[in-house]
């Protein structure tokens, strides 16, 4: 059986983020956690790198803000100019409420697509579900995994140490 | 503010939740809600949405046939209730955004058990909102005319009017509403799949769920997300019924051209929609045994943010009454006398008191604690609300600057029918929603548990109350 990776169920939060930094200081580094809410401090023990998202966003509401004027600039003074009491063709002003709205719009979704790309969702099938008590993840326990990948992955040797971890047995996770 | 003194509890702010949840019994219960047999009242209630949802069927099939003129909308009154419910149901919607991303941005942890209900409303209320502007068009089939496409016509939308600035405002906020919505649901979706028994529901949640995984990584992204979502959506929720009040204000008609206007609407939308929320929220917290998470304090917030809105829109009324009077255009002071004396009278004075007045009871801790007062001051409120929209569009366009364009509104059954089948609509879908996706954030709630907080003894975690 090819290994995608080692598990070990924890308790509590506290649990976790002590087995987070006991894992980090031994070296590994391939490890992800698995939890039912967001906690910010499991994530620093890990070294998530600082979310891209941003960066991602603002040039998404530039693109729509620009895209958004330019569509009316170009209909409203090239392509369809209509001529209104001599009123000036390119009415700035009153292209901004478009404008804001069409910046609004490539944000948001920029920032919803962004978290998709950035998290490779959606995955509807994950090595990680193949464990057996994998489905309280969403619940109420807290997962930790090593992958295979890891250089420092031994099979028995870090199964041993992620057994000294929590009180829950390790498990086989089949890629 | 000064520490007030120990004994004395009324200073004492109940916890959010009644203690004594844990993670796991969080989700078995908000879960439980989607997950158990249906219950019984659930059919009567859906078979009453549904029923008045086939009355806006039936109305809006006999309008496609027979044009507008089945409803009462003629000249000089163009904008009848077309217009007074597409503003209303618009306003509506304002307050699930404004709890679900204004109070985050403000660290209002009090909105997690009300946002996801919130938001839900929020979309629904779009929906039936959407439906007025584009029944109105005459030509309901053609309303894609309004995007601006390369067509064989060879024409654009016309950039300066404020009825195209609708078209866009409110289609990103439909758009944005329902992904901040989606992207909320996401990890209660996956709980739900990895609960739920049955193998079409595994595999419904399952693929909605987007294969969720809760990793520490995707939670970072996720949050990231969630919060510039709000961050955008702030702006965006004010800009929306700013720019419905620039339908009325860009026009030159006594009574709508005014700059009190957008600021004045925004208020109203959100007083107007705290009022559904708490026309909603208290039935359905009492239906499914919700009060642990939706408790008093909850109604009580709420019901201070319709006091404050209330009196936000009050002096709206009372500024567009000066205007009136200190303008000096005879115009607007004949549109006031004639909104206080006129045909349209009984509407401004019912207004007055359903907005102005009966809300005034807020100020007494006594009414903000009473689950019945809460419910019956809300249903006005949103009575008030409708009126106002009423008010301004009729009283304003029925007599305008000549005598000889003057007339009077008359709704006829069609008008009615509309209205009341867009209500089977908005509840036909929250019944639907309330059934099939859990109507409490989960995730978010687990987040406000003492259970949730790491970290150094002595330091606030986030379980805390800020």
């Amino acid at each position: 059986m090819r290994l995608y990776g080692l598990m070990v169920e924890l308790s509590s939060p506290q649990e976790l983020l002590d087995a987070v930094h006991a894992v980090k200081a031994e070296g590994y580094r391939d490890v992800d956690a698995y939890t039912p809410f967001p906690i910010e401090e499991v994530c620093e023990a890990l070294g998530c790198p600082a979310s891209r998202l941003p960066v991602i966003v603002f040039f998404g509401g530039l693109v729509g803000g620009l895209s958004g004027y330019a569509l009316q600039a170009y209909t409203a003074v090239f392509d369809y100019p209509l001529n209104v009491g001599g009123r000036p063709l390119h009415s700035w002003p009153s292209f901004i409420p478009i404008t804001f709205e069409t910046t609004i719009l490539g944000a948001a979704l920029s920032a919803v697509l962004g978290m998709f790309i950035l998290n490779k969702l959606p995955m509807p099938y994950h090595p990680v579900f193949n464990a057996p008590r994998f489905a309280l993840a969403s619940r109420e326990r807290y997962f930790l995994a090593i992958q295979a990948t890891d250089p420092k992955f031994d099979r028995e040797a870090t199964r041993a140490f992620l057994a000294s971890l929590g009180a829950h047995e390790v498990t086989d996770v089949p890629a | 503010m000064a520490e007030p003194p120990g004994s004395d509890t009324r200073w004492e702010r109940p916890p959010l939740i009644t203690p004594g949840y844990t993670v796991a019994t969080v989700t078995n219960k908000i879960s439980a809600v989607v997950l158990r047999k249906t219950p019984r009242w659930w059919y009567a209630g859906f078979a009453v949405s549904f029923a008045l949802l086939l009355v806006l069927f039936y109305a809006v099939g006999y309008l496609f046939v027979r044009g507008i003129g089945i409803w009462g909308v003629n000249q000089p009154v163009g904008w009848g209730w077309a217009i007074v419910n597409f503003v209303w149901w618009i306003g509506i919607g304002h307050a699930g955004t404004l709890i679900s991303a204004v109070l985050l941005l403000l660290g209002q942890q009090w909105r997690t058990s009300i946002n996801r209900f919130a938001e839900a409303m929020t979309l629904f209320a779009v929906a039936c909102a959407g439906l007025y502007p584009i029944l109105h068009l005459g030509r309901p089939w053609l309303f894609y005319w309004l995007f601006p496409y390369p067509n064989t016509m060879g024409i654009y939308p016309q950039w300066r009017s404020p009825l195209v600035w609708d078209v866009f405002a409110v289609s990103t906020y439909a758009l944005t509403s329902l992904m901040f919505w989606y992207v909320g649901l996401i990890p209660d979706l996956a709980a739900l799949r990895d609960k739920s028994s049955g193998r079409v529901r595994r595999i419904a949640y399952g693929l909605l769920a987007m294969g969720w995984r809760g990793s520490a990584k995707h939670w970072h992204n996720y949050e990231t997300a969630y919060l510039l979502l709000a961050g955008i959506a702030t702006p965006l929720v004010v800009s929306v019924h700013t720019v419905v009040s620039f339908d009325f204000a860009s026009g030159i008609v006594p009574g709508w051209h005014s700059t009190i206007f957008p600021p004045y609407f925004v208020a109203g939308a959100i007083y107007s929609g705290f009022a559904m929320v708490m026309t909603l929220t208290i039935p359905l917290r009492a239906l499914f045994r919700l009060e642990d998470f939706i408790t008093m304090r909850h109604l009580d917030n709420m019901a201070k943010v319709m006091l404050a809105t209330g009196l936000i829109v009050v002096y709206g009324y009372a500024v567009e009454i000066f205007m009136g009077w200190y303008s000096g255009n005879e115009y607007e002071r004949f549109m006031i006398v004639n909104r206080m004396t006129g045909p349209y009278r009984w509407a401004f004075w019912s207004l007055m008191v359903c907005n102005g007045v009966v809300p005034q009871l807020l100020w007494l801790r006594r009414v903000r604690r009473s689950v019945p007062m809460l419910f019956v001051i809300a249903l006005v409120v949103n009575v008030g609300m409708w009126l106002e929209r009423f008010v301004i569009v009729v009283t304003s366009l029925h007599r305008d600057y000549l005598p000889s364009s003057w007339g009077d509104y008359h709704p006829t059954r069609w008008d009615v029918a509309t209205f009341v089948g867009s209500i089977g609509l908005f509840l036909s879908l929250l019944f639907l929603f309330i059934r099939f996706l859990p109507m409490i954030s989960i995730s978010e709630i687990r987040m406000l548990l003492p259970e949730a907080e790491v970290g150094k003894a002595g330091e606030a975690g986030k379980g805390k109350e800020r």
